[in-house]
């Protein structure tokens, strides 16, 4: 049973938050700051593709030096 | 002038709507033609190593309970409010579209194997002519049925998810559904046309689509949900979707550079040791 919720956890982290856990915080990091932000001005939408612009190449560069270490 | 303003305002309105539409239905369709074929290879093998009933009946299983995942969640999905649904939903799409793009890029750029549903193909066979028969009440062969349930259901969940939420943001559900059921009509009538895995389906440069697809929607509706209004309202969303392309190619061309770079300084240092 312990085994079958185990499996049943790991099926939906994998889903949901997939290969790199850094990007799926990171998302959810520039979306709450969006959210507090946009509480004092409506000009945020910036935030959220910041977040892609950093995300995107952070997880591609661990991805290429992991693989370049073996 | 005012009238004018509108109507241009109202133009421009329908525009970004039809672009809104069509890029709706472009990323549902791709996205669920990409898992379709993965799960067509899947079932393939099963059915040519082991039992066509049984891998046909897993198909069946899979897609009943697909249809009932949408059935139960497109309702419910609809009672929440449309800004905290934009919210979760675009920071998941967000998170998907990323690790699309990703491994995308990743293969696009030499640093990871290309998806080869040959490969795949084989291996599926190779372990499934290893298993002994078993049989249950109403299916001839128990492995091929829960591989093909399996298969189906697995590849199958991500597409559901992305036909619920981005029917439910776009209000048109009926068109991702459509998008949908258009693309595994395509695949399995391919599937069944050439009796072979889909190997010549163009499946990397897909991915790489759809990742651009999925960033740019969680993008646009993640951002939306936590509050941001977006210059120009849905016309950024086209915007979204040329600026995380052309973003994704500069990352493909950048990381091909590299890679060739450090294979010379690996083919010039290569001599040197051995000599």
């Amino acid at each position: 049973m312990t085994a079958r919720l185990r499996d049943f956890a790991a099926f939906w982290y994998d889903f949901v938050v997939g290969d790199d856990w850094r990007v799926a915080t990171g998302v959810a990091l520039a979306l709450a700051v969006t959210y507090v932000v946009s509480r004092s001005t409506s000009a945020t939408w910036w935030i959220v593709p910041l977040a892609v612009v950093v995300l995107l190449p952070y997880s591609l560069w661990r991805a290429t030096r992991r693989t370049e270490d073996r | 002038m005012q009238a004018s303003g509108g109507a241009t305002s109202r133009g421009a309105g329908r525009i970004a709507g039809a672009m809104g539409s069509g890029a709706l239905f472009l990323a549902v369709f791709l996205a669920c033609a990409v898992e379709a074929v993965e799960a067509a290879t899947i079932v393939l093998a099963m059915g040519t190593a082991r039992d066509w009933r049984s891998a046909g009946l897993g198909v069946l299983g899979g897609v009943g309970v697909l249809a009932v995942t949408v059935a139960a969640l497109g309702p419910a999905l609809t009672l929440i409010p449309l800004r905290s649904l934009r919210l979760v939903v675009g920071g998941l799409l967000l998170i998907f579209g990323l690790q699309w793009l990703r491994k995308s890029i990743l293969r696009a750029s030499g640093y990871k194997a290309l998806h080869d549903e040959d490969a795949i193909y084989s291996k599926e066979v190779a372990a499934a002519s290893a298993v002994v028969v078993e049989k249950r009440p109403g299916v001839p062969d128990w492995y091929a049925f829960t591989v093909s349930f399996k298969g189906v259901v697995l590849e199958g969940l991500e597409v559901a998810f992305i036909v619920l939420t981005f029917g439910t943001n776009q209000h048109d559900v009926p068109l991702a559904s459509v998008a949908a059921l258009a693309a595994v009509g395509v695949v399995v009538a391919a599937a069944v046309a050439v009796r072979a895995p889909l190997a010549r389906v163009p499946e990397n440069t897909l991915k790489l689509v759809v990742g651009v697809m999925l960033t740019s929607f969680g993008t646009f509706w993640g951002a939306e949900g936590a509050g941001a209004d977006w210059p120009g309202g849905d016309a950024a969303l086209p915007v979204l979707v040329v600026a995380v392309a052309a973003f994704a190619f500069a990352l493909i061309a950048l990381l091909r550079r590299r890679r060739t770079l450090q294979d010379d300084g690996a083919r010039r240092l290569a001599p040197a040791a051995t000599s």
